[in-house]
């Protein structure tokens, strides 16, 4: 392997270097740490993990009017049972912190009991959203990018055509317009024709991970052309000589060459794919980006929430990267 | 059992060429076909035309009766009886010298992999490259892998084989194990058109040389007429030149 073999020229120098690169990295992060000091700003990282996960108070409530009949405790879970003339009711309760007594009259919507459980906070959700949003539409977009990739280089006029002009205006467009014309457009027409035939009308989350996919395709479509060209001429006239179809050429011949040039582009388009799904707010739907936002009004702490945000993104699109590279390395040893 | 008549083809890019003006030929079962000419003669085109490759413009190509410039012809068909060798060799990089020999086999003749794999050893074996079954065309010398090459044109069972300068692209000592091969397929009766400019070869092995210049055939007879007496001026020319 090529980095083997860099590693036994290691010099002095390759040293020194090494060593620069680690200096102006701790001098980087000195200074934003210098200019967050310096600003005007009480900063408060320790509310921050509340946004992740929480300990929330939860109010078991009354829904009659009666007399508390009954508190029975068994094996760490307790049982009241309200009671009036007409009705009763039973409440599974937690006996830590039970507010009445036997023989109490209550009203409804009085509390019973509390007790406190962990919740997901908002960035939580939003970051699961995120990447549930985005996973389904990098698959999504890869199948139409190929289909795309795969026309956009064929003879037949139609397929050929149809698929420049589906890169080109997709491409050409802003995905934020795309949003729009997926929800409020396409939405609308097919969510009525479903209720025509009396059909649960589709949650916006699938017009947005559409509109994703959509977008996505088109880039992955040119990307896939590109390596399909790349590959040298000879390959698929060898296939077609020995009596193979165009389409038996381009599956055994022509693409598995083709995906290893497609995997490094691929991983930007990607990345490029999570972080536009942060536009998918602006048809209600809470990812990452949007949560931070509710986050921020209800906390009015714009900094912290905002860096921890950056900070989620870079960990899906880090991620992201390590997979791409491990499968790109997995199919070198393939080769 | 291959006819050609008055087949003519010109490319446009990058600029206009007559490749092949009114080409005509008749190549007998078994017969042994080697075309020579200067570079840009069209002798590629010609046999390039010969599978469809390249289209021919105007003419008629009759491989075993089938017309195959006919839209009705299934071109894949006929393809597969056509074994072609390439000057750049063209194996497939990301499968091993044996899976390049099966890939065909399986996936046009619908063999079974275990029928395909043993014809693929036996012709491994064959053009002397056996040890190398499990190895990827990369680690091959030139040499090697145009034998893999050729095995693999000859694992479809061919009723021909087309040679597009088959050793144009190897170094001087890897020509020979080379023509060694397609010396021994002569032999065996197969019927060859060899594009290349080994006159030893041609000398050796050929039935009949064919001469072209310019797009057209200027000149042919069997080998020992031809190197001996060759009939045209360029011909004459062509010979002075490269023997």
């Amino acid at each position: 392997m090529a980095s083997d073999n860099r590693k036994t020229l290691k010099t002095k120098t390759y040293y020194l270097w090494v060593g620069l690169f680690f200096v102006l990295l701790t001098g980087l992060i000195g200074f934003l740490y210098y200019s967050t000091a310096k600003i005007d700003y009480v900063w408060r990282w320790h509310r921050v993990p509340r946004y992740f996960v929480y300990e929330n108070n939860v109010e078991i409530k009354s829904e009659i009017e009666g007399t508390v009949h009954k508190i029975s405790i068994k094996n760490g879970k307790a049982v009241i049972l309200i009671k009036n003339e007409a009705t009763g009711e039973s409440y599974d309760i937690y006996p830590e912190n039970i507010m009445v007594s036997q023989g109490d009259y209550v009203y409804m919507g009085d509390v019973l009991s509390t007790h406190k459980q962990w919740e997901t906070g908002l960035l939580l959700k939003g970051l699961w959203l995120t990447l549930k949003v985005s996973v389904i539409a990098i698959i999504l977009g890869t199948i139409l990018g190929l289909f795309g990739g795969i026309a956009r280089v064929s003879s037949n006029p139609a397929l050929k055509w149809a698929s420049a002009t589906y890169v080109e205006t997709i491409r050409g467009s802003p995905l934020l317009v795309q949003i729009f014309i997926w929800y409020f457009v396409l939405g609308t027409l097919i969510n009525n024709i479903l209720a025509q035939y009396s059909i649960n009308p589709l949650p916006p989350l699938w017009y947005g991970i559409a509109s994703l996919a959509c977008f996505a395709g088109a880039y992955v479509a040119e990307i896939v052309r590109a390596g399909i060209q790349s590959i040298h001429r000879g390959q698929s006239e060898a296939a077609r000589s020995l009596g193979m179809t165009y389409s038996q050429a381009m599956r055994h011949v022509i693409l598995p060459q083709a995906i290893l040039r497609i995997l490094p582009p691929l991983a930007g388009q990607f990345i490029s794919l999570i972080k536009d799904s942060s536009l998918l707010g602006i048809i209600a739907i809470r990812e990452l980006t949007k949560a931070t936002r509710e986050a921020v009004t209800s906390s009015l702490q714009p900094f912290e929430l905002w860096f921890s945000c950056a900070i989620l993104y870079l960990v899906l699109t880090f991620s992201l990267s390590l997979i791409v590279q491990y499968m790109e390395r997995r199919m070198l040893v393939n080769d | 059992m291959i006819e050609v008549s008055n087949i003519s083809k010109t490319f446009y890019a990058p600029h206009e060429i007559n490749a092949l003006v009114n080409v005509s030929n008749k190549i007998k079962k078994g017969e042994v076909v080697v075309v020579i000419g200067p570079s840009g003669s069209g002798k590629s085109t010609f046999l390039r035309c010969l599978n469809r490759l390249e289209t021919a413009d105007s003419g008629k190509i009759y491989i075993h009766g089938v017309d195959i410039l006919s839209p009705k012809t299934n071109i894949n068909k006929i393809r597969a009886e056509l074994g072609m060798v390439f000057q750049s060799f063209n194996l497939f990089p990301h499968k091993t010298a044996l899976q390049n020999l099966v890939l065909a086999q399986t996936v046009v003749r619908k063999h079974s992999k275990k029928k395909a794999l043993e014809k693929a050893m036996a012709l491994l074996k064959k053009v002397g490259i056996e040890d190398k079954a499990g190895v990827y065309p990369d680690n091959l010398s030139g040499g090697q892998q145009q034998r893999v090459a050729i095995a693999r044109a000859l694992a479809m069972e061919p009723k021909a084989m087309l040679f597009d300068e088959p050793t144009s692209a190897l170094d001087p000592e890897m020509i020979g194990e080379v023509l060694e091969v397609m010396r021994t397929l002569a032999k065996e009766g197969m019927t060859m058109v060899v594009v290349t400019h080994e006159m030893g070869f041609a000398k050796e092995v050929a039935d009949r040389v064919i001469f072209m210049d310019n797009g057209a055939i200027i000149e042919e007879a069997d080998p020992e007429h031809f190197f001996t007496n060759p009939v045209h001026q360029r011909t004459k020319l062509f010979l002075d030149q490269i023997l």
